[in-house]
């Protein structure tokens, strides 16, 4: 943007009957809701029966009448700005100028001040209040889980059903077992701070104590190193906890490559080499899941795959002989260890869930309703309208 | 037992000091979770180094023992080295390694990325042996999933675009009344493949995430509460 001296806008604002810019209108200034402070928000309107304008030009101030210094620009587009540089508590005052185009040289022909507006402050907020009802969804689901949990320790008794994936381990492992061949574990392209990995690592340490009982080698190659330590130490443990401390190898639980095609390409590798009679897909994937479980099925495994990325599901159900699917690999640990107050989580997540649909249903039909009904009850659309506003989340 | 309560004591704090930050943007809270992401990225870039010693401690003790094929893991731990040496060169020279100019992305541009598009390409492949298994007519489910698969794939490629404006002419040749253009305008297969996609798929793909994300909730809330404690291994 070129340079213009103050002075000279104050020349253009007396000649501005002269011009053809005209000055903004409806200039506002307030402070940011919501934010930690320092931050202020100009608003106005871009004059309507103007000449084509070239942008506008944001001054600020700590008194009214002097001292303006420029704090920004924007596009002849924009019709408000933020001005993050603000010190929370103390008051501006702000004026925005409008400017003609620049020639070919960079030269503003003319440009005009608008009013001032102000004193305007910014300040941090103590609470977020557009996430209002994240607080109260949160509060009520936590609520209602804390009261499972409780009801689960005095002894109710809640039914689980079947996961056939789960419920597969076992022989999966024998298999393996009586075929003479080792059994593989993937955790993907997880990350530890991915749920899914946290989920599956009680699954690893199921497994690698049933290959500790069996004497069956135990394979787990990792794209994270993070990831790989864990692994390794819930091995390690297993293994110490079934006697059998010196059937434990680093060797078996390594570092690939954080990289997603050469991790396939090296699990593609192992299987081909090593021909697992069984491989446990439990983690995160992404494209490379139909090139290893694919693999995997050519050399004869069983295979168990558990994900939530939902993009990959059709392809584990394609490939695999078992696959979790959706929050059935978050049951897994409830499932295997089943204690109440596991299963008191999992009898939360159901009710919530029941009442979910309950809402959702109802929304929908309130919807539809308010769609069809729209001449006859316009009330309908703005009470659905309010719903849907106050139970989507603002981030 | 400090060692078994020191590390749930630190997950609640932290987890509770991050769910508050969450709705208090005032200083200290709102700066809280990029804080603890750039910690977790320095931490994380260290781990790199445990990755690296059990890469190269695998392969250079199969290499010294001469297990079978170890001429594979020769060429992984010399490439692994030769890469490294590029990029430190490569950024003592041009300041970056993937500065255009620089070995190290000369390296990524013409080594790197046409492996990994040939994994990737291989998945057509894959897809197809996995496709002719499980489009098989065993039950009503596996032929419910044949006829979605064909109507999806038809609406996808120019054929199915081709094969209906056939039928239309078809139709017109039985029923001249019938506008046969009008008919093959209609693109039956690609809005049939829309409707799947952006109705029934998305659908089914919002129940099950609306599964996941409760069962991630309760996943937290065992984690935060110390009941889930696997993780600590």
């Amino acid at each position: 943007m070129p340079k213009i001296r103050f002075d000279t806008l104050l020349f253009a604002q007396v000649l501005s009957f002269l011009v053809a810019v005209s000055p903004v209108q409806d200039l506002a200034g307030s402070d940011v809701a919501n934010d930690q402070g320092g931050v202020i928000r100009l608003s106005w309107t871009a004059p309507t029966d103007s000449a084509p304008l070239g942008g506008f030009r944001i001054y600020r101030s700590q008194s009214s009448d002097t001292g303006f210094t420029v704090v920004g620009d924007e596009a002849a587009s924009a019709s408000e700005f933020l001005d993050g540089t603000a010190r929370d508590g103390q008051k501006y005052f702000y004026r925005v100028v409008a400017l003609a185009p620049a020639d070919s040289a960079g030269v503003v022909a003319d440009s005009v001040l608008s009013v001032v507006t102000g004193p305007v402050s910014s300040k941090a907020q103590w609470f977020n209040a557009s996430r209002l009802n994240i607080l109260i969804f949160s509060a009520i689901i936590c609520g209602l889980f804390i009261f499972y949990i409780q009801r689960a320790r005095k002894g109710v008794k809640m039914f689980v059903r079947k996961i056939a994936g789960l419920d597969a381990i076992d022989d999966a492992l024998g298999r393996a077992t009586e075929m003479g061949k080792p059994i593989m574990f993937s955790f993907g392209l997880g990350y530890i701070t991915d749920m899914v990995v946290i989920a599956a690592l009680p699954l690893l340490r199921k497994v690698a104590m049933k290959s500790a009982e069996y004497s069956t080698r135990l394979l787990v190659p990792n794209s994270d190193p993070i990831v790989m330590t864990a692994a390794q130490e819930t091995v390690k443990e297993a293994y110490t906890e079934m006697g059998r401390p010196d059937f434990y190898s680093a060797d078996n639980v390594n570092f690939l490559t954080s990289d997603q095609f050469g991790y396939a390409a090296g699990v593609d590798g192992i299987i081909l080499r090593e021909k697992p009679g069984a491989i446990f897909w439990l983690g995160y994937f992404y494209a490379e899941s139909l090139i290893m479980a694919e693999t995997g099925h050519s050399v004869g495994a069983i295979q168990l795959a558990g994900t939530t990325e939902t993009t990959q599901l059709p392809f584990f159900v394609a490939a695999c002989d078992y696959t979790m699917i959706g929050e059935e690999i978050y049951a897994a640990s409830c499932y295997l260890r089943p204690e109440p107050v596991m299963l008191g989580t999992l009898k939360g997540e159901d009710f919530i869930r029941f009442w979910l649909i309950v809402l959702t249903t109802a929304a929908v039909v309130m919807g539809t309703l308010a769609a069809i009904l729209a001449k006859q009850a316009p009330w309908l659309q703005t009470a659905y309208d309010t719903v849907v506003k106050w139970a989507t989340p603002a981030y | 037992m400090l060692k078994r309560n020191l590390p749930l004591v630190i997950v609640f704090v932290t987890a509770m000091l991050l769910v508050v930050a969450f709705f208090i943007p005032h200083r200290p809270f709102g700066d809280l979770e990029s804080r603890f992401l750039n910690w977790y990225t320095i931490v994380s870039g260290f781990t790199f180094l445990l990755g690296l010693d059990s890469l190269t401690r695998h392969h250079l003790t199969r290499v010294f023992r001469r297990t079978g094929d170890w001429g594979y893991s020769l060429v992984l731990v010399l490439s692994l080295f030769a890469t490294m040496g590029l990029g430190f060169y490569s950024w003592f020279k041009f300041q970056s390694p993937f500065a255009l100019r620089a070995p190290f992305m000369w390296l990524y541009t013409y080594m790197i990325i046409p492996l990994q598009a040939t994994m990737f390409a291989s998945l057509a492949f894959f897809i197809v042996s996995a496709a002719y298994r499980a489009f098989r007519v065993r039950n009503f489910a596996a032929t419910l999933l044949l006829i979605a698969a064909c109507l999806v794939m038809l609406g996808n490629v120019p054929l199915g675009s081709s094969i209906w404006r056939g039928m239309a002419q078809l139709v017109h040749s039985v029923a001249p009344n019938l506008d046969g253009s009008k008919l093959a305008g209609l693109e039956v297969f690609a809005a049939v493949k829309d409707w799947l996609m952006s109705i029934a798929t998305a659908s089914a793909v919002r129940g099950i995430t609306i599964g996941l994300q409760l069962g991630g909730i309760a996943m937290s809330l065992r984690i935060i509460l110390g009941i889930e404690r696997t993780y600590m291994s």
